[in-house]
Parts: C-alpha cells; structure tokens; sequence
C-alpha cells in the first residue's frame, strides 16, 4: 500500500527544520529529495566496490563495471527500451538534448529544414536548438499553446510539413504540468518522416513510462528529479537511430580502436559497440548506481501509485487554493497535469511569496522556472510554483494553504 | 579593523523575472545585527507577524524577512543599489 508517512522515514532531511518550521519541500519540480536507499547504495560503491569501469581485469573493476552496467539494464526497463543499447547515460535532461542536436543534428540538419518545438519548452529545448540553427541554417519552429498553457495541437498538426526533421517537444510543462500527449504528436512526425524527441523530465518520475508505446525516437530525463543524485541523467534513442549517429564527445571508452598510420601521419578510430560510444571518458559510476537505487525505489512503490499520489495532492491543493481571494493559479484541471502549480498571488511577486513561505518552512520555487517564453505567452512577469512528490502530504498541503492565507490577510 | 559590506551578505542573488529583483541573502551568524541595523536607519512601512518589514531607505522600498534574507525590487541602477546597501550595513 502507498504510504507517504511510511515514505517519508526513508527520506532523512524531512526531518529538519528551517526557520524554526518543520521543512515542507514543495519544490520536487527542481530537484527531488534522496532516500536513504540511494545515499547508502552511493556510499557502499565507495566503501565496497570503487573503480574505474570496463578498463581493467581486476576485481573491483569487474564488480564496478556490473554494477554501472546493471544500472543501464535497470533503467532500460523502466522505460521499456528494448535493451542497454538504447540507453545512455548523460548529465542530465540539458546535456541528453545538447546531446541529440550536436550528435544527429549537426549531421542531418541544413538550411530549409525546421526543427519544431512549442511555446511551454523549458529554456534547455530551445537553447540548444537556436544556437545550432545558426550553424546549420535552419529554421526554429515555435507551436502555440492555449490561454490554459496547454499544447494547441492544431496547430502543431498544421505546422509539421516536409521541411520539419524532428519535432523536440515535452512531455509535460515544467510550468503547468500539464501532460502533452506525445503519442499524438509522435504520429503527426512519423506522418512526415520526422523524428520525436521528447523531454521527460518532468514526466519519467512522475508517470508510468513506455517508450515502445510512446513510438518516441528520443527521450530525455534526469536522474535527480526521480530520487537519484545530481550530475546523472538518460538519453534513450531508438538503436537504429543511434547505430547510424556519430559519437557527441570523444575519448577514451567510446572508442574501440585508435591506430596511428605513418604513412598518412593520421589516426585511424572506430567506434566501441552501443551504448558505451556515447559514454566518453570516465562515467559517472556511482550517479549511475543512485539511479538505479531510485528507479528500485520507484518500482517498489509502482508508479501507478505515484502518479495517482500527486494527482490527488494536486487536486486537493488546488481546491483548496480557491479558498484564497487573492490567489490566481496557472494551468489545466487536476485531471490533464501532474502534480504541479504555478500560481499568483496579487500584491505580492512570486519572489516575495516564496521568501514569505520560506519564513515558514515551506520551499517553493519562483520566477521563470527556465520558462520565459511561456510565462510571456500567459501574461506573466513571473510565477511561483508549488510542486509534489511521493513524500507529500495533504497535512503539508493544510500548512501550505494556511502560509497563504497569512500572506493575503498581511496585505 | 574594517568592515566591509562582505562581512554581512553571503550572496546577491538576481532573480529571474521580468521585475529586475535582487534578493540579498544575509551572513547567518551575522542576520540578527544586520536587522539591527537596517530597522535602525530605514523607516518601517508595515511590520507583518513581527517577521516581515517593508522598508524604505533613500528611495529605495524594499522588504526584510527575519530569516535574513532581504529582497529589492525594480532596481534598474546596480551601482547605486550597492550604495544603499553600503549606507545601510555600515
């Protein structure tokens, strides 16, 4: 049974207290809190195992190299890729879409095509798109979203055509949660020859994921929204898609060969087999074993459970939300969203609500949310935003109303 | 010796918005001098639950919170915002 008082004793700095307030951690959508499962498994890598992967034949090696491996598997069907060969491990959701624009991008992207992505994208799907369009000559696509902040998918429809190459787009707003439907959008590409990548971020800790359902050539997310640490993150690419594409960094693991030729006076290189050709370098090992401590995590508590969690939180706070006069919230009904809100309160900008909230405990997150073009499109100079997670309660949710009915009577 | 206004801030944070906010975070062991001071030279436009202060000091309307953090609004001169904030640490 899910049990988030249950929960929240695996999680040991919920314990703390801030500002003389027990610590109410209301921003999952930045970062997520560790369990102690992931920190211990971190620590006995370091106590049992350490040392360099897939290098050498010694013991340690063998048994860090089984585990970072494992970690691959265990990832692989989380999402239901068909194997490890599928999935690379990157920094994070940004490094996984710098990863596809430099390494499929820059090869098969040239003036005339269009690159599509929507008005809700966080600034690291459009970032890595704008500066290569000034490489390559192409064209960035912008689809519209509705007055609610959700996807218009009209109009996305209407603006893929045979110039559109890949159709990078989230799956759920960082802003709004509201969930895109990425199937529908990954027909309308296929339709055009085009591929789909899509930002997970938001989406992969929140909700059951199937990658083979989906039909999404890419898929990017990281590790440290989802109970694993900071600095590890995915890139899953359909095998074909990646068999075909060149390495994004060079170095050493990725490579299988690297002959020098006198009489060229070049090296000669070919590529290691999938997934490590994409993995220069030394990996980050133990990030690497975190996730795959969070994802066991996860599945043990089923994420059919954790969605319907955050539905519920969302649903409850956001009708008790109404009860402030002064609070304006953002975004679709409980129904289309995960358990995100952005919200609003007059008189007050968001950054003097979450320092308001912060005095009680309670940690927000305010400002753009690496949204602006969103936040432009919604009229807004900024938000705050409340996020939840597995260890959220409606007790929280009680206090966290109460913060903001103290916040309007100060008015 | 010298003060300086490095004594008391930890960080100056910009924050992200289109309202042009900086948002002073106060040395923590040095937050209860620091609201000393700054309730001693700016005047006290409203007081809410005795942990929030909304303050003027030169012009400037800002916001003090009893947990040492301080936020500016609407600050199109840099230069002259580390002045105020000189004049008000020193």
């Amino acid at each position: 049974m899910f049990d988030p008082y249950k929960i929240r004793e695996d999680f040991p700095i919920l314990k703390r207290k801030i500002n003389n307030h027990q610590l109410i951690y209301f921003d999952n959508a930045a970062t997520t809190q560790k369990p102690k499962q992931v920190i211990e498994a971190i620590k006995e890598f370091y106590e049992k195992n350490n040392a360099n992967v897939h290098r050498a034949v010694h013991t340690l090696s063998l048994e860090a190299t089984e585990l970072y491996e494992s970690a691959h598997e265990e990832v692989a069907k989380f999402i239901n890729a068909k194997d490890i060969n599928e999935i690379i491990f990157v920094r994070g959701t940004t490094e996984a879409i710098n990863f596809v624009a430099y390494a499929w991008g820059l090869r098969n992207l040239k003036r005339g095509d269009e690159v599509l992505v929507s008005l809700m994208e966080h600034h690291s799907n459009i970032v890595p798109w704008e500066i290569l369009s000034k490489i390559k000559g192409f064209k960035v696509k912008y689809v519209d979203v509705n007055a609610d902040g959700t996807l218009n998918y009209e109009a996305l429809e209407k603006a893929i055509s045979q110039k559109t190459k890949i159709v990078s787009i989230t799956h759920v707003s960082n802003i709004t949660g509201a969930i895109n439907n990425v199937k529908r959008v990954a027909k309308a590409a296929h339709e055009h020859d085009a591929l789909v990548l899509v930002d997970g971020a938001q989406s992969v800790p929140h909700i059951p994921i199937d990658v083979k359902d989906l039909d999404a050539d890419f898929l990017a997310f990281s590790g440290h929204k989802m109970l694993a640490p900071t600095g590890i993150g995915v890139l899953y690419g359909k095998r074909e898609l990646l068999e075909k594409m060149e390495p994004f960094h060079g170095g050493g693991e990725m490579i299988r060969e690297v002959s020098y030729n006198p009489a060229t006076g070049r090296c000669l290189i070919s590529w290691n087999d999938l997934p490590w050709k994409f993995e220069a370098g030394t990996p980050n090992i133990s990030g690497g074993i975190g996730l795959m401590a969070a994802i066991k995590y996860l599945k043990k508590l089923g994420m059919e459970n954790v969605k319907a969690h955050e539905c519920a939180l969302t649903e409850y706070a956001l009708k008790r939300m109404e009860e402030c006069e002064k609070v304006t919230v953002y975004g679709p009904d409980a129904s289309s969203r995960c358990g995100l809100i952005p919200f609003n309160i007059e008189g007050f900008n968001s950054h003097d609500v979450a320092l308001f909230l912060d005095s009680y405990g309670i940690m927000i997150r305010s400002g753009f949310h690496c949204a602006q073009p969103l936040h432009q499109k919604l009229g807004l100079s900024s938000s705050a935003r409340a996020s939840f997670y597995i260890y959220n309660t409606k007790e929280e949710i009680d206090q966290f109303i109460g913060a903001l009915k103290e916040i309007e009577r100060s008015l | 010796m010298s003060v300086n206004v490095e004594d008391y801030i930890a960080r100056i944070e910009e924050a992200c918005g289109a309202e042009k906010d900086f948002i002073v975070l106060f040395k923590y062991d040095k937050k209860d001098e620091v609201i000393a001071k700054i309730l001693k030279k700016a005047s006290v436009e409203k007081t809410v639950a005795g942990i929030i202060f909304d303050l003027t000091f030169k012009g400037f309307s800002f916001r003090l919170y009893g947990t040492g953090k301080a936020i500016f609004k609407k600050i199109n001169d840099k230069e002259e915002f580390y002045k105020v904030l000189a004049d008000l640490l020193l």
